[in-house]
Parts: C-alpha cells; structure tokens; sequence
C-alpha cells in the first residue's frame, strides 16, 4: 500500500482483481450516458435555441472544440496511468510564441511548424524526466512547468503578437469539408482519436497503461516498464500540446505569449467528465470524446440562449463536480452492497 | 536514466509512441513542399474599403439589435462604457445586449463574435483584445450582414466599419503636458513613472510628451527622466519614492497609466512631499478621488468612457440605418455628444481627454 497513495483510490486494494470486475461496468455505462446526454443536449438546443441547427454554427462549435479535443487525447492516457499534466496550455503558449519568432526570423513555415511540434515533444520530455527519473508527483511537477513555460513564452516573444502569417494557412484552419459544417480540424482531430483510441483499447500498450493506473507496483513486477510507459506519454502529451499551439496560432493568426491561458481547466475538465478516474485506472476515450462535445455544445448553446459568461462557467463547474461525484459514489455503494453480501455470508467482523 | 525500466522484451510498445510521434511531425514536414517564409508572403489582403451608397438624411433605424463585446465583462471601465452604450440604444430605440468573456485573453472573444453574428445582430460594438484574433471571426459576421464598430482597442482596420477613438496620442500626450506645466508654474523637473517599458501605448504617448515639451513655451520645463512601475501597484509606489529620493529638485511627475497614478499619489499622500511635488496623468476617477480631495492631485485626465459607448453605438446605429458607410468625410450625429466626422482609416475621434478635478471628480462613477 506504499505506493502512489496519492493517487489511489479506495476501492482499488491489492487483491481486488474481482472488484475490479464488478465495478467495471462504470466507465461503460458512464461513458454510454454521457453519449445519450450529449444526444439529448443536441436534440433539445436544436428545438429551443434559435440559430443552433445551423451549419454554421456546427462549425463555430466543433472549430472551437478541436484544441481541447486534441489535447484531451493524450491527457487521457496519462490521467489512466494515474498520472497528470497542468502544464499543457503552456506547452502550447510556449509553442506559439516560438512559432512566432521563428517566423519573424524568416524560417519557412512548414519547418516553423515542425519546429514547434518537435518543442513541444522536447517540452513534454522534461516533464517526464522529472516524473519518472526523479519520481516526483505529475501534479507537482506540472505545475511548476505550467508557470515556467509560460514564463518562457513572454520571454521569447514579450507581450507583442505576430499575426502576419500566410492566409491561405490560416484559412485553413477554419476551413470546412464541403457542406459547411464540418472543420478539417475536426477531421483531424477525430482521425486522431481513432488513432489514440485503438492503442489505449486494442493494444497490449494500452492495456498496460491500465494496469499502470490501476497499480503501479503490481504492474511493475508483472514486468512493465511503468516509468517508460509514463515517460513517452509526457513527450506525446507535450507534441500534442505542440500541435495544438500550431493549430491555435492559424487558427486565431496570431502568435501570442498568452494563448491558450487556462486550456487546461477545460481540457482536464473534459476528461474527468468523459468518466476517466483521476486516480487512474480508469476510463475510455469515446468518454472523453463525448465529454468534449458536451461541453463544447454546452457552452455554445447557453451562449446563442444569452446565458452570461459567469453562469456559464457555473454550470460547467457544476457539471464537472456531478460526473465525479456519481461514478465514485455508485462505485461505492457497489462495493458496499458487494461486502455486506460476503461479509453476511461468512460472518466475518463487520466494519460500520 | 529512466528507473526501474526492464529493457527489452516490452521494448516494442514505448519505441511504438516514439514512432508514431516522429512520423505525426513528418507527416506534417511532408505534407506541403516548398516552403513558405515570411518574406514571400508581404501584404495582408485587405477586404476593401466602404462600399455602397450613403445616405445622409436615412432616418437611424429603431428596430436594431446592438451588441456590446467588452474585452471583459465584469471589468468596471467596460460596465461604464457599455452603459453609455445602454444609453445611447435607449435613445433610439432598439435592443441593447451585453457578451463577452470572463478573461480578456486574444481569443476569448471569437466565440462571442460567432455567437452574437449567429444571433443576427445588427451592430457588433467592439473592444478587441488582440488586433488579428478576431478577424475571422468578424470578416464572417460582416458577410452575415453585421455592422461592426471597434471602441477603446481596435483590430485592424481591415475588419471592422468604424473605430471609436477615445482620444488621439497627440491629444493625451499634450492634455498631460498641459496640466503638469499649469501646476508647477511653468518650469522645474519633471519625471514619468510609466508602466512596462515595452508597452506599446505609453511608450507613443512619451514619444509625443517628448515632443510636445521641446516647445518654446515648455523651455523651462525639463524631463530628466523615465521610471517604469510595471503597472505594478507596489512597483510603482518604490519607484516614486526612489524618483523622488533621486531627484531632490523634482517638480511634478506625470504618470500615463492609472495603476501608476494611483500609486504614485498613495506615496505622496503620506510623504512629506504632499503638495509641494505636483502630479497629473492618466486615472480614473473612483480610484483618484481620495487624492484630489486630500490636496495631492489637483487634477488629472481620462476620456469618459460612458461617452464612448455611447459615440460607438451612435456610429454602429448610423452605419446599419445607411446614414453613414464608414468612408472618409462622412458625418452623423451622435445624440446629445452632437456631430462627428469619420476621419482616415475609418477613425472617429471621440475627442479631448475630459479633465478631472475637485470640481467634477465626484460627478463620475468608473
């Protein structure tokens, strides 16, 4: 029990292999609910609100999901292994500011945009050495990486914004497939997700990245290499981050210090609502999927309906404390009825 | 390096991760040849200037949806300004609504922007965070038959109708020049505690101080130096302090930001220096009234900004009645702040800074 404790949830305990099983059918069921929520939320905002079922705003929405969705990806495996990365906006800011510069310094941009891609790989590596080699908490070390890489944005690019990018590139990046709805960010995006989704649910990897999350010691002595498992997961959630930055400075033409402050409230927000534990261990990426769009729908509905930003923000957070409140507390309940079930059985002591 | 990793048999699953990174940004490298670089890609397009008919004598329209987009909400200088907005729609007669984010960051407001051009509004009334960011945003609404007008902080010119100018740098450079040489009686040392050194504004309005002060009738007035408080409350209080222990001869300062200001009359407030160093600049008046009461300020200056949202949604109600089309030369009438002429670029100028002093602070409520 020495392990993670941190991070571990109560009613994940050495020898709980049958638990597990019994309280497995959270994340399917949850994630299965949030699908027919964000179906209903849809269904109901295109018969009350005006202006929603329209392609035109199927597009504002989705263009304005596509950074938190891509984020959201590879946070979803690291919140599994148990671990998490607050410092992602910043990766991304870092990024653009980067970007910026290299730009303005004459380099062509298909390499700015590698360059930028590759930094935020290089970023996400530096988290995950203080992670794995020095064994220190993600939170922690986040944090601090959250509050440096944003310091290091306003560093290389100062407060000015760099906004004379080619247009037929920022174009792009609003650009719909044809019939107007549909982003091809968004197509990337969700071509993505497949991508992240088969290896976190057909692979051995993805499978290990459970066990990870579930138990780090146990995993460890079946013989996966957790500390490397979490290592290339950081550089992978820093080169999204990156790519994020990419998509986010085209996409608002504008290379800044500051963008994407506070993303990763949103993006840590739309994991834990698509039902993936904060402990670990736990969830799926169609989950999260849903629990993007929830949100994106969500705000753009109440938006277009005149609900002001604050209350806007209150319902989010309410939302937030709901999809952790109810998993947890059926799962607890289960496990209870489960005891007292055995315990009558074979009258051992009861607790409470 | 890496703890605790057995090498070797589970090797394949973490060198995969690698893989599938470095060919993500390969895929990118690949994905268009030929290099495009900054030098290539001169000119931003420009989507025209006005076009149509105006006409002078159109009637202002009193069935218009007229949207305010603060860089903030809940930011008291932008609730002041909205409400001369509020105002102004209540005179002419139309629908008057409030959006905008919790945080003024660059990109926090496209999301209004495609909100309010979805919803069909008529006038955007703007004060953008970041001069491309809403660009898009806004080009969009334009085609969806929005009219838009910038106040306070423009975008490029290139995508709205009409900027609101609160005042121009010359103007606020010389009001601040005039009030500083009124109260040290012409001639002395004279410093500015301004705010970051690289902030675009103020280092404008201090090249224009400069300026104005090289004038014969200034002669006698010397500017030894520039301080920079960071607009940084207590930044800014050392750095008066330390202007004024620098200093001994020093006659006034001038202070172009209000956090400056505020500060820098907090310190001499309680210095023995109160009254005898004079002080003028850019605040508000909520937070310099204390101070012109107590004797430290006699005055200072700020554009009214109830007068600017109510100019800005005159010009937006004008623009989508046909009165006006943002061209050079035109002219409408802004309620009770009377007549206006669009100058270049599509800029009204709402006009001089207003001078606060004991006499009128406590008229004004920002």
């Amino acid at each position: 029990m020495a392990h993670d404790s941190l991070y571990a949830s109560p009613q994940r305990r050495p020898g709980a292999g049958r638990g597990r099983r019994r309280t497995a059918w959270v994340p399917r069921r949850w994630d299965a609910a949030l699908v027919s929520a964000l179906l209903l939320v849809v269904l109901g905002s295109a018969l009350l609100v005006d202006g929603f079922a329209t392609g035109r705003n199927a597009q504002f929405l989705l263009l304005d999901a596509v950074a938190i969705g891509l984020v959201a990806l590879p946070m979803t495996l690291v919140v599994i292994t148990g671990e998490i990365d607050l410092s992602v906006a910043s990766t991304l800011g870092l990024c653009s500011a980067v970007m910026g510069q290299l730009w303005l310094s004459g380099w062509p941009l298909e390499l700015v945009v590698v360059a930028a891609v590759a930094l935020g790989a290089v970023l996400g590596a530096v988290n995950g050495v203080f992670v794995t080699a020095f064994g220190l908490p993600s939170l922690a070390v986040t944090i601090g990486t959250l509050a440096a890489y944003r310091g290091l944005a306003f560093v290389v690019l100062g407060d000015q914004a760099v906004a004379d990018f080619p247009g037929d590139w920022t174009s792009a990046a609003v650009e719909t497939a044809p019939g107007g709805a549909l982003p091809w960010a968004m197509v990337g995006t969700a071509l993505l997700a497949v991508a992240f989704g088969v290896v976190l649910h057909a692979t051995p990897f993805g499978r290990e990245l459970y066990a990870i999350g579930s138990n780090a010691e146990a995993a460890r002595f079946s013989g996966i290499p957790v500390a490397r498992r979490k290592f290339w997961l950081f550089v992978v959630c820093g080169a999204v981050s990156g790519l994020a930055g990419v998509y986010w400075t085209l996409r608002y033409a504008s290379a800044r210090a500051d963008n994407g402050e506070g993303l990763e409230l949103a993006v840590v927000a739309a994991v834990l609502l698509g039902g993936v534990s904060i402990f670990g261990g736990r969830g799926t990426l169609a989950g999260v999927c849903a629990g993007v769009l929830l949100l994106g729908v969500l705000r753009n509905a109440l938006q277009l309906a005149d609900v002001a930003a604050d209350t806007l923000d209150i319902v989010t957070g309410s939302l937030l404390i709901v999809s952790v409140v109810v998993p947890n507390a059926v799962a607890m309940a289960r496990a209870r009825l489960a005891r007292k079930d055995r315990h009558e059985g074979t009258h051992e002591r009861k607790f409470g | 390096m890496l703890r605790s990793d057995r090498r070797g048999r589970r090797r394949g699953g973490a060198s995969r991760v690698g893989v599938a990174a470095v060919a993500w940004t390969a895929l990118l490298a690949t994905a268009a040849c030929g290099g495009t670089t900054r030098d290539e890609n001169a000119e931003p397009e420009d989507r025209g200037g006005p076009t149509g008919e105006a006409d002078p004598d159109a009637p202002l329209r009193d069935d218009l949806v007229v949207a305010f987009l603060p860089k903030q909400v809940n930011n008291p200088y932008f609730t002041v300004a909205d409400g001369g907005g509020e105002t102004a729609v209540g005179e002419f007669g139309g629908e008057y609504k409030e959006s905008g984010p919790t945080e003024a960051s660059a990109s926090s407001q496209v999301s209004h922007v495609n909100t309010l051009s979805q919803q069909g509004t008529d006038v955007i009334a703007l004060a953008a965070n970041d001069p491309n960011a809403v660009c898009g945003a806004l080009d969009s609404a334009r085609d969806a038959g929005a009219r838009v007008v910038t106040f306070d902080s423009d975008t490029n010119p290139g995508c709205r109708d009409l900027f609101v100018n609160q005042a121009t740098a010359e103007d606020i450079a010389r009001t601040q020049v005039e009030l500083i040489a009124e109260q040290i009686g012409g001639e002395g040392e004279v410093a500015i505690l301004s705010a970051t050194p690289n902030a675009t504004n103020q280092n404008a309005w201090i090249a224009l101080m400069e300026e104005e002060l090289a004038a014969p009738e200034y002669a006698d007035i010397e500017l030894v130096t520039v301080a920079y408080g960071n607009d940084e409350d207590e930044k800014s209080f050392q750095e008066t302090q330390g202007l004024l222990r620098s200093y001994p001869d020093l006659a006034g300062i001038i202070s172009p930001t209000t956090v400056g200001l505020a500060a820098a009359a907090r310190y001499l407030s309680g210095s023995e220096f109160q009254g005898e160093v004079a002080l003028t600049g850019l605040g508000t008046p909520n937070q310099m009234r204390e101070y012109v009461h107590d004797g430290t300020v006699e005055s200072f200056a700020l554009w009214d900004p109830a007068e600017l949202g109510y100019l800005a949604a005159y010009a937006g109600a004008a623009l989508a009645s046909g009165q006006i089309t943002g061209a050079e030369g035109e002219t409408f009438t802004a309620g009770e702040l009377g007549d206006y002429t669009i100058g270049a670029d599509g800029v009204v100028v709402l006009g001089p800074p207003t001078v606060f002093e004991e006499g009128n602070v406590d008229d004004y409520d920002f």
